[in-house]
């Protein structure tokens, strides 16, 4: 799972030519915690999706740049653009479709 | 051969039954569904557990019950159930992937937040309405926010959201609250709430990327008015999580399912339920686990008879 700073964000997911599905969380978010090993095992299964995380509290600017209101956000990239966004927590099963629409 | 018991969902009401069918030897299986550990992994502080004088953190909470009810040997499933066979024995419940049987089950599937079902509310969905103010308070800092309800948790939300916003304005639909004394006197006196009465939210409003006000309907004065704000959270109740088992267990008008007074019992023999899958009253963590021992011993119960 990469973590995303201010720092890395531009160069890992704009620059990034694969799809990159990015988790904006909060340690102090329950339906965030029901995520993490969803995420984990999910990045384990698809191989050519990068999995990425923005911890919010670190890193507001990041979550003021794509308006984040809510978390768990997702928002998946392809090409450095957003090309998917939605919220809360969800199953294994249906965070894997909401991805693989865009692979 | 087919599982002893199975419990469907993991809130205070599944665990605890986990806890003593494990400690009864009949090796639950369990089947956490898309929230495990249920309501209370979207609330904060949990002040009326027994036990716990200083209050516990819900999701720490949670995550507690279920240490406990794997040290008896449950056997946890991530997985969300989505059919149930109760036509014959051993039942039959089935998840996106695989097939299981079972003697008896125990249904702990809880209840979900209610939405207002009002334009602009799915749009603005993560853009400003919320039905969690624990998970998005704090985007709304130094912000204006309205909250639609008049209960329990309407008030535990607003309190919450005073940490973060500038001002929280609860909208009620009738000209009193429904929520309990101690919780009403702590929103009542907090200098950031203050409330609009005999009001309901017809509307949420935008600017397509984010929310920027709510139509308000006045059901005295028939008037409808403008109001702005940042944010909607909305906490108007809560409704039985039983699509699964519409027409193969008896539930009442609202959806809950019928148990047997002073009983988990149902209608189906060998299915039991618990918590607030079963109850449009007490609504509790403390009576969800209560019924959940209940549920267990039950099912451990007729289990035996069957022998």
């Amino acid at each position: 799972m990469l973590e995303l700073t201010s720092a890395n964000f531009d160069a890992s997911v704009l620059a990034s030519s694969d799809l990159v599905l990015v988790d904006f969380w909060a340690p102090w978010c329950g339906p965030c915690k029901l995520m993490a090993p969803v995420m984990e095992e999910l990045a384990g299964e698809l191989t050519e999706v990068v999995f990425a995380k923005v911890n919010v509290d670190d890193h507001s600017d990041i979550a003021q740049r794509y308006n984040i209101l809510s978390i768990p956000t997702f928002l998946i990239f392809k090409g450095g653009q957003v090309v998917d966004q939605f919220s809360g927590s969800m199953t294994k099963d249906a965070l894997r479709a909401k991805i693989e629409k865009h692979s | 051969m087919p599982e002893k018991l199975i419990i469907i969902g993991s809130g205070p009401a599944g665990h605890t039954a986990a806890i003593y069918a494990a400690r009864a030897e009949l090796k639950p299986l369990m089947f956490e569904g898309s929230t495990p550990g249920g309501q209370l992994m979207l609330t904060t502080e949990v002040e009326n557990w027994p036990g716990f004088p200083n209050g516990m953190m819900g999701p720490e909470m949670m995550d507690l019950f279920k240490k406990q009810s794997e040290r008896f040997g449950t056997r946890i499933l991530s997985e969300n159930v989505t059919e149930v066979d109760f036509t014959a024995s051993p039942f039959v419940v089935k998840t996106s992937t695989a097939s299981y049987s079972s003697e008896a089950v125990i249904v702990s599937t809880g209840a979900t937040a209610m939405w207002l079902g009002v334009p602009g509310e799915k749009e603005y969905g993560g853009r400003g309405v919320s039905a969690c103010a624990t998970c998005d308070g704090f985007f709304f800092k130094n912000k204006k926010i309205v909250v639609v309800g008049g209960g329990d948790s309407a008030m535990e939300e607003s309190n919450f959201l005073t940490r973060f916003a500038e001002t929280v304005t609860v909208i009620v639909r009738k000209d009193e609250l429904k929520a309990s004394k101690i919780m009403q006197e702590r929103a009542r006196n907090n200098p950031k709430i203050s409330f609009v009465w005999n009001s309901e939210v017809k509307e949420i409003v935008g600017d397509g990327t984010r929310v920027s006000g709510v139509k308000i309907f006045n059901n005295k004065t028939n008037e409808t008015t403008d109001f702005a704000t940042d944010g909607v959270f909305v906490a108007i109740g809560h409704k039985p999580n039983t699509e699964l088992f519409a027409g193969k267990l008896e539930l009442d008008k609202a959806g809950y399912i019928v148990v047997r007074p002073g009983s988990t019992i149902t209608n189906v023999e060998g299915v039991f339920a618990a918590g607030d899958v079963a109850d449009h009253y007490y609504k509790q963590a403390i009576t969800a686990a209560g019924t959940g021992c209940m549920a267990a011993i039950d099912a451990e119960r007729w289990l035996a008879s069957k022998e």
